[in-house]
């Protein structure tokens, strides 16, 4: 399957293990990535907030890039955010032909347009509904036996339902467990797979952040899970790399792994963890590599911390 | 008929003993309401059972519950809708969340919900001098504030605000969405002073953690969290509130860097987020003292290769020509003499008008 493939920003800077690990993987999965990389960022939620025109326009601009990617079944994206903020451009884009037109008007000084009718599918979705499970469980090779993985989704991919096309055929926002499953992994449930990582307020109020992170951590924490799995990079920066700040204001220790989704796939399909980047992880993903002990030796995390 | 199983939370404060879950079946036709089913339990089973209600038809917003999970209205809420989205078969039923419980699926909205609408000043107060006879209003004017206006005050996005839940003190989705109310009517007075007030306090607008769930829990469609982006937007663009919660600097800086860059740089907005849309931020005091409470994480992340100090100074950018068209693009959109807000629930979809 060929796909217009938008990384984001964030999975090439603070989290270059996700683009990295996707880009191991998606030969595995016969999936072949044509990058967008004249897109811009999505905005995040954040751009909208300014100037909504703005932010439709930005990623009208995407949309028709991705169009124009030649052969391409779909776009497809690895970011809850990067999903969660271009459908809602989407939508917009999508509902009227008046709005549309305008915005088209400000792409025409550099020969793009954005017709309706684009799918925009998270790597999540792709799997699920492109693939299929039963297609993903007959390519693993080294089934996550015995590992409990607690899912988190990311606000942005589950939410408002109707906008991101949850329904009784496609409940999206059970996907995750069921990936978990088709991986060979047992799903651990706890109170936080569905709720907010505190990210977007970090530099606004950061207590009320980092308790949002601390306690979804420590509620999968005592639900037993091993290790959390999240589509989003956003939350992977609240979760993993803000988690030693997050344990002092919940005061209590964490040590819960982190997880981007193509390295949980990738464990599961034979990649060594080193090769994921799963060293580069702030919290030691040990509970993780224990799992595969044959690969321990090639995790080239430093001992300091953790 | 059918028949169809509860299961509902109770609690009585006044006997001492901790909430418990009690099955009762009822027997209604699919399309009557959970609100209904309640009362039959109530009026055949057991009397105590605690529900508030009024007018049964989704308009007083006294029923508000958890049904399976969910904030949504006890009344507004077809039986065989929640028996089919539940968990077991069985619907089940308990009070809404951030608030404390008087009794059984009855909370406290006076100790929370009305508090947080008074906190807002929720009344107009008129530009002076007040007109002999009506003020005149452009329709637009009204039509723009018709979604905030659709609130029935009956908690349901306060149940379930995951800012609330670990802040109590954010002034929450409902009061917000009443806040913009006034702030987008032009007969009020006091916009500056509104919008100044809600974006310095530490739980004001910019304490609202944008996680949706607000727009998903309101059965009036009212969005509370765009109206909350709207109120940042008029503090932030259009009054210039350069507030003490980093709000206004954080979406500046977030929305300069793409313009110069085509593509985020995180090593970037965190300082420029404390200390100003500028690449000399970082080495302001506030900036300053931000990174090195932030030191643990980023030395670790420095340590595992995470955030390499190349990323830090040499930014992923987008080619030339690509920022170019950007920059044009924000050239074009921001240059406009006026926003251009396109709101499905005003304007509606295509689709709706064939
Ligand atoms: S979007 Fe904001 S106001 Fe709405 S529920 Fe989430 S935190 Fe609360
Ligand atoms: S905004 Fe919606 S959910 Fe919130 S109180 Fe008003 S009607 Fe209820
Ligand atoms: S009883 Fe009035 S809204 Fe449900």
């Amino acid at each position: 399957m060929k796909v217009a493939y938008w990384p984001g920003c964030v999975s090439r800077g603070f989290t270059p293990e996700l683009h990295g690990s996707m880009a191991k993987i998606a030969p595995l999965l016969d999936i072949e990535l044509v990058a967008l990389d004249r897109a811009s960022c999505c905005g995040a939620g954040v751009i909208a907030e300014h100037n909504p025109e703005l932010a439709d326009t930005l990623n009208a601009r995407t949309f028709a890039l991705a169009q124009q990617a030649e052969g391409t079944a779909l776009m497809m994206n690895i970011c809850s955010t990067c999903q969660g903020a271009q459908s809602e451009c989407q939508e917009r884009l999508d509902a009227s032909a008046e709005y549309r037109a305008k915005i088209n008007e400000t792409l025409a000084a550099d020969g793009l347009t954005y017709e309706t009718g684009l799918s925009n599918k998270n790597f999540l979705w792709l799997l699920v509904e492109e693939m299929g499970l039963d297609e993903l469980r007959s390519r693993v090779v080294r089934p996550l036996t015995d590992l409990r993985v607690g899912p988190f989704y990311g606000c942005y991919i589950v939410r408002p339902v109707t906008r991101l096309g949850i329904d009784d055929a496609h409940p999206r926002d059970a996907y995750l467990g069921q990936v978990i499953e088709a991986l060979g992994g047992t799903v651990t449930d706890y109170a936080g797979a569905h709720k907010c990582c505190g990210f977007p307020i970090i530099t606004m109020n950061k207590d009320a952040s980092l308790k949002q992170a601390g306690r979804h951590l420590g509620d999968a924490v005592d639900a037993g899970a091993d290790c959390l799995v999240t589509p989003c990079p956003l939350c992977h920066l609240n979760l993993d790399l803000q988690q030693p700040l997050a344990e002092r204001v919940v005061g209590r220790d964490l040590g819960m792994p982190v997880l981007h989704l193509p390295q949980l796939v990738g464990l599961a399909l034979g990649v060594s963890p080193s090769e994921l980047g799963l060293q580069r992880h702030v919290v030691k993903p040990t509970s993780v590599i224990d799992w595969t002990t044959s690969v321990v030796g090639e995790v080239g995390a430093p001992s300091a911390g953790g | 008929m059918a028949e169809f199983t509860l299961r509902l939370r109770r609690y009585d404060p006044e006997s001492g003993d901790a909430a418990y879950w009690e099955e009762h079946t009822i027997d209604l036709e699919p399309h009557r309401s959970v609100l209904e089913g309640i009362l039959q339990a109530k009026n055949r089973d057991d009397g105590s059972i605690g529900i508030r209600c009024s007018c049964r038809a989704a308009i007083c917003g006294s029923c508000g519950v958890r049904i399976n999970g969910r904030p949504d209205l006890a009344c507004h809420t077809h039986l065989d809708h929640a028996k089919k989205h539940s968990s077991d078969g069985v619907i089940e039923v308990e009070p809404m969340g951030n608030m404390p419980v008087i009794k059984d699926l009855i909370v406290d909205m006076e100790a929370v919900h009305w508090k947080k609408i008074r906190r807002v000043t929720p009344w107009l107060i008129p530009k002076q001098p007040v007109p002999e006879r009506e003020y005149v209003v452009p329709r637009e004017a009204m039509v723009d504030v018709t979604q905030s206006m659709a609130c029935i005050q009956c908690g349901a996005c306060v149940s379930d605000c995951l800012s609330m839940e670990v802040d109590p003190e954010f002034i929450g989705p409902a009061a917000l969405a009443k806040a913009y109310r006034f702030v987008g009517d032009p007969r009020d007075d006091q916009h500056f002073e509104r919008l100044q007030d809600l974006a310095e306090d530490p739980h004001g607008i910019y304490d609202c953690t944008h996680c949706f769930q607000c727009i998903d829990a309101c059965p009036k469609g009212v969005a509370p969290m765009s109206q909350i982006m709207r109120l940042r937007r008029l503090a932030g663009n259009d009054f210039a509130i350069e507030d003490r919660n980093n709000g206004e600097r954080h979406e500046a800086a977030f929305v300069s860097l793409v313009k110069q860059y085509g593509l985020l740089n995180e090593a970037e907005l965190l300082p420029r987020s404390y200390g100003g849309d500028t690449p000399l931020a970082k080495f302001k005091p506030s900036a300053a003292a931000e990174l090195t409470s932030s030191l643990p994480a980023i030395a670790k992340a420095l340590l595992r290769r995470k955030v390499t100090p190349a990323a830090v100074f040499k930014p992923h950018k987008l080619a030339p020509a690509d920022r170019a068209e950007v920059k044009r693009i924000y050239e074009t959109v921001e240059g406009r003499d006026e926003r251009v807000e396109f709101n499905i629930y005003i304007s509606g979809r295509d689709e709706d008008l064939t």
